[in-house]
C-alpha cells in the first residue's frame, strides 16, 4: 500500500495564552501526494504557520493526526527543509557557508569539498553563481531569499515547507523567484507545502490550493490546478487562470465572512 | 553599537608611513595634543600652584623620579584588572545564558542583579577589605569583577532572549540539539552585544581595581601610588598616576576592539 507523503487529518490545536486557550486549528484536512505541491491560503492570522510547524514536527497537535510517509510525526525529522519570509541568513557566515549549514547537522559523513560542490551547484541553479563568498549583508533581499531556498533544499529533503518566502519581495523579484521555483523543482524534486497570501502565486506554483477558514481554521475549499506542464507567466493571464483566481477570491471573502458561501 | 574607530586604513594601507599620516592615527593624536595644551594653558593663566593643580609640564619629572614604581605598580594594577575582567566575562556569560534561555530565571534573577549593581562599590570596598583582611590580590580582583560583570550578563541575556524564533527553527527542524543551536547560532549572534558590553566592563574593572588599591592599607598597584602621592602632597605624582591609569585603560580598550574585529568583525558595516 502506498501512502501519501503528507496526510493531515482532523487536526485541532489551541495555544495556551494567559486569557485561556486560543484555538487556531479546528478540523484541518490536507493531503499531499509524493511530488505534489500544495499552496495554503487563508485570512491572516488563521493558523497557516501553525500548520507548517506541525508538518515540520516542531509542534504536536492537541488532536488529530499528522502523518508523513504513513508514519505519525512525533518530532523533528532531518528530511524537512524550511524557508521563511525572513531569509534568516547567519550574517557571520558567507553565503555558501549559510547554504552548507544543514549539511553540517544531517550529513556529517559528507566531506567538506562534497558539501561545497553541492552548495555551489544549488547556488548556480538559482542564479547566484559567483556570490558564494559574499556576506549576506552584501546581497539584495531577493538574492538572500534565493540563498535561503538553497539552504532549505541542500540536504535533499523530501518535504519543502515554504512559509510566505516571497511575501516581502517586490512584485518583479517575486515573479522571477516563482520561475526559479519551477526550475528548482524540475532539477531537485520535492513535495512542497507553500503558505502564501498571493493567489496568483498559489496557482502559478502549486497543483492544489487549499483555502482555510478564519481562525480557528478548518479546510474550507480545495482547488485543483490543472497540470499544464511547464508554466510561464503568460499562463497567469489566460481565461482559465482568471476563473481560478475568481473562485479563490470568492472563497477568501467567504472565509473572511464578507460573502455568503 | 559602541564607537569603533575606523581602522580600515591600517589594514588596507600596508606601509607604516601611510598609517602614520592617516586620519585614523592623526585625529586622536591631535586631539590629545590640544587637550594637553589646554590643560597647561589653564594652569598657567590661573597661576595655579602645584598643590592645587599640576600641569602637564610637571609630569615628566614625576615619571622620571618614580619610573621603577610606575612599571611595578602599573603591572600589578593591569594583571588584577585583567583577571577580574576574565572572571566577569565567565560569570557574566554564564548568568546571561541562564537568563537568556529561561524566562523563570530571568524573572527571578533580574531584581537581585539590579539591586546588587545599584549598590555603590565604594561602600563594598571596606567590607571586603575587612572580610578578607590582608588578601590584597584577591580583594582587588573581587571588586574589579563585581563592578564589571553586570553589563556583560545583561547584554548576553538580552541577545539570547531576543533571538528570532526562525533562527532556532531552521536548526530545530533538522533535529539539532540545544547545544548545537547555541554553538552555531545563538552564541555568534550575541557576540556584537557581548563586545559592546565588554568595552563598558573594561573601564569599570579599572575603577574597581583602583577603588580597592586606594582604600586598602599598605596596598599595591597604581592606586596605592596615588595614595602615597596624596599623603606626601606630591601633586605631580598624583596626576602622573591618573594619566598612567588613563593610558592603561586605553590600551585595554583597544585590545577589546581588536578582539571584536577578529570575532565579530562581520557586524561592522561600512557606511555608504
Amino acid at each position: 500500500m502506498t501512502f501519501p507523503m503528507i496526510k493531515i487529518e482532523g487536526v485541532r490545536h489551541a495555544y495556551k495564552t494567559p486569557s485561556g486557550p486560543l484555538p487556531v486549528l479546528d478540523g484541518l484536512d490536507v493531503t499531499v501526494e509524493e511530488g505534489g505541491f500544495v499552496a495554503v491560503v487563508g485570512p491572516s492570522g488563521c493558523g497557516k504557520s501553525t500548520l507548517t510547524k506541525l508538518v515540520a514536527g516542531l509542534m504536536k497537535p492537541d488532536q488529530g493526526m499528522v502523518m508523513v510517509h504513513g508514519e505519525k510525526v512525533t518530532g523533528p525529522r532531518s528530511t524537512v527543509g524550511m524557508a521563511f519570509q525572513n531569509p534568516v541568513m547567519l550574517e557571520w557566515r558567507t553565503i555558501i557557508e549559510n547554504v552548507m549549514l544543514p549539511l553540517e547537522i544531517v550529513s556529517t559523513k559528507m566531506s567538506k569539498s562534497e558539501q561545497k560542490d553541492r552548495a555551489n551547484y544549488l547556488l548556480e541553479l538559482v542564479g547566484l553563481e559567483g556570490f558564494g563568498d559574499k556576506r549576506p549583508s552584501e546581497l539584495s533581499g531577493g538574492m538572500r531569499q534565493r540563498a535561503s531556498l538553497c539552504r532549505a533544499i541542500v540536504h535533499k529533503p523530501d518535504i519543502l515547507i515554504l512559509d510566505e518566502p516571497f511575501g516581502a519581495l517586490d512584485a518583479f523579484t517575486r515573479e522571477d523567484l516563482w520561475q526559479t521555483m519551477h526550475k528548482v523543482k524540475d532539477e531537485e524534486p520535492f513535495t512542497g507545502v507553500l503558505i502564501t497570501h498571493d493567489l496568483r502565486e498559489s496557482i502559478f506554483l502549486a497543483d492544489q490550493v487549499v483555502v482555510l477558514s478564519q481562525r480557528p481554521a478548518r479546510t474550507q475549499y480545495v482547488l485543483d490546478v490543472p497540470n499544464i506542464g511547464p508554466r510561464d507567466l503568460d499562463h497567469l493571464y489566460t481565461p482559465e487562470a482568471a476563473e481560478m483566481l475568481n473562485i479563490l477570491r470568492h472563497q477568501i471573502e467567504v472565509a473572511q465572512g464578507r460573502a455568503a458561501a | 553599537m559602541a564607537y569603533v574607530p575606523d581602522m580600515k586604513t591600517r589594514s588596507t594601507g600596508g606601509s607604516v608611513a601611510k598609517f602614520l599620516t592617516s586620519r585614523a592615527f592623526l585625529a586622536p593624536i591631535i586631539a590629545m595634543i590640544v587637550f594637553v595644551a589646554l590643560w597647561e594653558f589653564l594652569v598657567w593663566v590661573n597661576n595655579w600652584p602645584d598643590y592645587v593643580m599640576a600641569s602637564p609640564s610637571d609630569l615628566p619629572a614625576a615619571y622620571a623620579e618614580y619610573w621603577g614604581l610606575f612599571v611595578k605598580y602599573g603591572w600589578q594594577t593591569l594583571w588584577r584588572t585583567v583577571v577580574g575582567l576574565v572572571l566577569a566575562v565567565i560569570v557574566g556569560l554564564f548568568l546571561g545564558m541562564i537568563m537568556g534561555f529561561s524566562r523563570l530565571m530571568r524573572d527571578a534573577l533580574y531584581p537581585l542583579l539590579v539591586g546588587f549593581n545599584a549598590i555603590p562599590k565604594a561602600t563594598v570596598v571596606p567590607i571586603v577589605a575587612l572580610l578578607f583582611v590582608g588578601a590584597h590580590d584577591f580583594n582587588t580582583i573581587l571588586i574589579a569583577f563585581m563592578i564589571s560583570f553586570f553589563p556583560i550578563a545583561v547584554s548576553v541575556s538580552i541577545g539570547l532572549s531576543t533571538l528570532e524564533p526562525e533562527y532556532r527553527d531552521i536548526l530545530r527542524a533538522l533535529g539539532a540539539s540545544q547545544g548545537t543551536i547555541f554553538w552555531k547560532i545563538a552564541l555568534p549572534k550575541t557576540l556584537p552585544e557581548f563586545f559592546g558590553a565588554l568595552k563598558v566592563a573594561v573601564t569599570l574593572a579599572f575603577i574597581g581595581t583602583n577603588l580597592m588599591e586606594i582604600v586598602s592599607p599598605h596596598g599595591r598597584g597604581l592606586g596605592a601610588l596615588f595614595d602615597s602621592g596624596k599623603t606626601n602632597s606630591d601633586y605631580p605624582l598624583m596626576f602622573a598616576v591618573l594619566i598612567a591609569l588613563a593610558i592603561l585603560g586605553i590600551v585595554l580598550y583597544y585590545v577589546v576592539v581588536a578582539l571584536e574585529k577578529i570575532f565579530a568583525g562581520w557586524a561592522d558595516r561600512q557606511p555608504g
